[in-house]
């Protein structure tokens, strides 16, 4: 029998960006919310040890446990699911911070046409640009009501960043000024402004100067240690929900963070939530966690999960269309191309997020009329800090081990350099989560299960961009420039990209969307459900800048809920379904 | 182009130039046990790991029969072999750093979803064994050496190098099977484990003082590249572990 614990305003499943947002927000405007949180606690203090990169790029220690629970995963609707057993494609997050513990610090706002996308094709490109098959949809919200929310979420991060010439609706300056340029960032500058493109040194949570943010918390001057993607700060110089919202909500009093939480169900009766079962996993034992208001904040996979396994709002079924828990869950279609240079680079020092980079591939600024995809991707140089277990690149046609392989891979370590795309990815009729019918957690829950693959849309931009990107590095006088080839099907094992997103989208119509412009759940008045399941698809950009600036709308919709009750937004059906 | 630009700067000025003794902010990271440890090498400490003093952590820990623990290393050692370039995989520790592991949650898949029902699965699926990277290692190793006897009338440790190639080859191939893996899976838990032992932190067993991070120019576990990041030349540094941070 599991234990009921007292009611408190507002509960939090999972404490990382969306969850840290939301608690400091609610309990600085005097609510009481606890955070559960199913990993472990986390502070600057415990990254002393983590120039380590074995253990955490290797290993991947800071990412959730895939013994106790992961993914099922098939390619197509007529294939068994089988589970992911061990880390590849892409990593989740665990612990206090989440996944923004250990992320990299690119800070993007998503673009209007990525809002209004579906409204803007349509009047742009005839209905049928895209086939039916692609489950195209706007966001329900525009780029300038989300804009505030935008600029909020860098205040408080500190974003270090420079103007990019193609967003001229952004009107306020970054908190902090770009970080350091390096002189392989410089001639990535040049090469791309001889090819009459709009470099800019790119946003950054590695912040480039110490810095105060409203709530109070300071951040550290970034020390380009290079161990950044994947690893903690240990100068506290990242933005992490660690740094920022964290402590801001604990200063208040008002909130208990209770770690090695892990919440099994939403408790409800009809159409309204009443609070949360969750397990403590040190001792098995089981609690009720009653509150007002239930806020998912668990990521994509466990704010879908969650939700079909609490048997809240409609499932997605592909066969029919209908429903939508679960629906256009989208990947990020990862462009690349190496440069093999003459000279050698600093390659080893670096920042998670130093980097230049271009739009003019990206959203709709390129004309796609005669090109069979839309959308595309930001194209970026990174100076990430190279590390030896993971980079041993040559040029193809070395060998993969031995004498010749070891001579090469040493000889290439400082002289090679990658050039990246963040390729959007558009939703389609067959990606989407369901639960597994076979394979169970450590709790006895189903485990969620991905249908996935690349579709026509994701092939013929992946190759489009590709070539962009070689044409840079051509451009900046690498010796040997190799594009990558995309796999015929998604494959779950190499490492690809961390950015998935779909699941429970938000949207205008509630025929189509689970959620609101608030990220109120349509069918469940109380419920809130933050985090990139909320992306209607997957832009050019990384993710957080939007699941940030989404979370503090939530909150300020969470809020508003406590005065108004009921649905926040006004219904808007659907013409067809009319 | 081997510009060696010395990296001389002291603790004193080190903390100056930062940010830190600029806002007075100590992070409460590794700078905050800086005080009293030498970062800057300003006192060296002897190295460990080496060969030369008597090191302890060189014993087998997983590993029962020493046979194996020598074809073992024998394999690592023509994936990553000494040349002109520097030490190969037994004088780095390698086959130590894979003993290790394997008695470890890294050989018995502490954090991976060992759960049935098994299905072998699509090329895209990934692995799918209800064996443990232990059993594969174990079951990998013992497969060598019979494909040795049976090609070569030899053990693995006794052939020639070109010899012990050709056996890996048909690992990596898939041309060996194996009991509820593939030989292919096998031979790139090997190589991975193998670059792995190489590159990590000597911490672990492997990369004996250094010497593979010395061969790549990879600078290990430094404090901070703030006054280098935008050096135009090539710095040569001498390499920190992990041990350098411990105070
Ligand atoms: C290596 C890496 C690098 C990245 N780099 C970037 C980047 O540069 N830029 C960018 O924009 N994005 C980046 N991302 C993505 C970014 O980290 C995420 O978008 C962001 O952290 C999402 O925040 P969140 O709060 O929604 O989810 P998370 O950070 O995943 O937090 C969710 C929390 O919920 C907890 N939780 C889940 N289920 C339960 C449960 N049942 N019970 C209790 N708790 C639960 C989890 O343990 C976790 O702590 C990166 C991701 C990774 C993995
Ligand atoms: S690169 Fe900068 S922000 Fe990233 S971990 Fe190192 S010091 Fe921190």
């Amino acid at each position: 029998m599991a234990k009921k614990l007292n009611k408190v305003d507002v509960v939090t499943v999972g404490v990382g960006w969306a969850g840290g947002i939301i608690a400091s927000e609610l309990t600085k405007a005097g609510l009481k919310v606890v955070g559960l949180e199913r990993g472990e606690e986390r502070t600057t203090e415990d990254f002393q040890m983590v120039h380590d990169e074995y253990r955490y790029a290797i290993r991947y220690e800071l990412m959730q446990d895939l013994s106790k629970e992961t993914i099922t995963f098939r390619n197509s609707l007529n294939e068994q699911a089988l589970p992911m057993r061990q880390y590849g494609a892409f990593l989740i997050g665990t612990g206090v911070g989440g996944a923004g513990a250990h992320w990299n610090g690119d800070t993007w706002f998503f673009s209007p046409y990525d809002f209004e996308i579906k409204s803007m094709t349509d009047k742009k490109y005839g209905k049928n640009k895209l086939p039916k098959e692609y489950t195209l949809q706007d966001w329900g919200i525009t780029y300038d009501e989300l804009a505030p929310y935008y600029h909020q979420f860098e205040k408080m991060a500190g974003t270090s960043g420079e103007l990019n010439p193609l967003r001229p609706e952004r009107t306020e300056e970054y908190p902090t000024p770009p970080m350091k340029s390096t002189p392989i960032l410089d001639r990535y500058m040049e090469a791309a402004k001889k090819l009459k493109l709009h470099p800019f040194r790119q946003p950054s949570a590695n912040i480039s100067e110490v810095y105060k943010n409203p709530d109070g918390q300071t951040l550290n001057q970034c020390q380009y240690c290079g161990f950044c993607e994947k690893f903690g700060c240990e100068y506290g110089a990242k933005s992490s929900p660690n740094v920022t919202v964290i402590p801001t909500a604990l200063k208040t009093g008002n909130f208990e963070l209770r770690t090695h939480a892990n919440v099994t169900g939403i408790i409800h009766d009809g159409n309204k939530a009443t609070g949360v079962r969750y397990v403590d996993v040190q001792t098995g034992e089981e609690f009720d966690q009653l509150a007002d208001v239930v806020v998912l904040t668990s990521y994509t996979l466990n704010n879908t999960r969650l939700l079909l396994q609490s048997e809240l709002g409609r499932p997605y079924n592909p066969e029919t269309g209908t429903g939508v828990i679960g629906k256009n869950y989208c990947y990020q279609i990862t462009a690349v191309a190496t440069g093999f240079f003459k000279e050698r680079f600093n390659a080893a020092m670096g920042a998670g997020s130093l980097g230049t980079t271009l739009d003019d591939y990206n959203n709709d600024n390129f004309d796609h009329s005669d090109l069979d995809f839309i959308h595309g991707g930001s194209i970026t140089m990174k100076q990430l800090g190279k590390r030896p277990i993971n980079e041993n690149g040559a040029p193809s046609g070395t060998p993969r081990w031995g004498k010749e392989f070891k001579a090469e891979s040493i000889k290439w370590f400082n002289r090679s350099i990658p050039v990246t795309s963040q390729g959007a990815s558009m939703p389609h009729r067959n990606n989407y989560l369901s639960l597994d019918p076979t394979y169970k957690d450590a709790y006895g829950n189903p485990l969620l299960r991905m249908t996935y693959d690349f579709t026509k849309q994701d092939q013929a931009l992946y190759k489009y961009i590709t070539a962009r990107c070689a044409e840079i590095l051509t451009e900046m006088g690498a010796e040997v420039v190799e594009p990558k080839e995309l796999t015929e099907h998604f494959d779950i094992v190499p490492a690809q990209n961390d950015h998935i997103t779909g699941g429970v989208i938000m949207g205008a119509d509630p025929e189509t969307s689970a959620l609101n412009n608030y990220l109120q759940m349509w069918d469940v008045d109380n419920v809130f459900v933050i985090g990139a399941s909320a992306f209607a698809h997957n832009g050019g950009y990384n993710p957080t800048g939007t699941v940030g600036a989404l979370a503090y709308r939530a909150a300020e919709g969470i809020l508003k809920y406590r005065e108004q009750k009921g649905q926040l937004v006004k219904r808007e059906s659907s013409n067809k379904l009319a | 182009m081997d510009e060696k630009s010395k990296s001389n700067m002291s603790r004193r000025k080190f903390i100056r130039n930062s940010s830190y003794a600029a806002g007075g902010l100590i992070g409460g990271g590794i700078l905050g046990s800086i005080i009293g440890t030498n970062y800057f090498g300003e006192t060296e400490q002897p190295s460990t790991g080496s060969s030369k003093e008597s090191n302890f952590n060189r014993a087998l820990m997983y590993f029962t029969r020493q046979s194996d623990f020598q074809i073992l290393s024998a394999a690592t050692e023509r994936i990553y072999p000494k040349d002109e370039n520097g030490a190969g995989a037994i004088q780095l520790g390698v086959p130590y750093f894979i003993d290790h592991e394997l008695a470890g949650a890294y050989g018995h898949n502490e954090r991976e979803y060992m759960k049935g029902p098994f299905f072998s699965g699509t090329d895209y699926q990934g692995y799918q064994t209800p064996l443990k990277r232990h059993d594969v290692f174990m079951a990998g190793i013992r497969a060598m050496e019979q494909e040795s006897k049976s090609n070569y009338d030899a053990s693995f440790i006794d052939l020639e190098g070109e010899q012990q190639d050709e056996i890996l080859k048909k690992f990596e191939n898939d041309e060996v099977k194996l009991k509820h893996v593939s030989s292919a899976y096998f031979f790139e838990m090997l190589r991975t484990a193998t670059i792995s032992g190489a590159y990590a932190d000597p911490l672990y067993g492997g990369n004996a003082d250094m010497e593979a991070w010395k061969m790549k120019n990879f600078p290990g576990s430094q404090m901070t590249y703030l006054n280098k990041i935008g050096s135009e030349k090539f710095i040569e540094m001498k390499p920190k572990s992990l041990r350098d941070h411990l105070s």
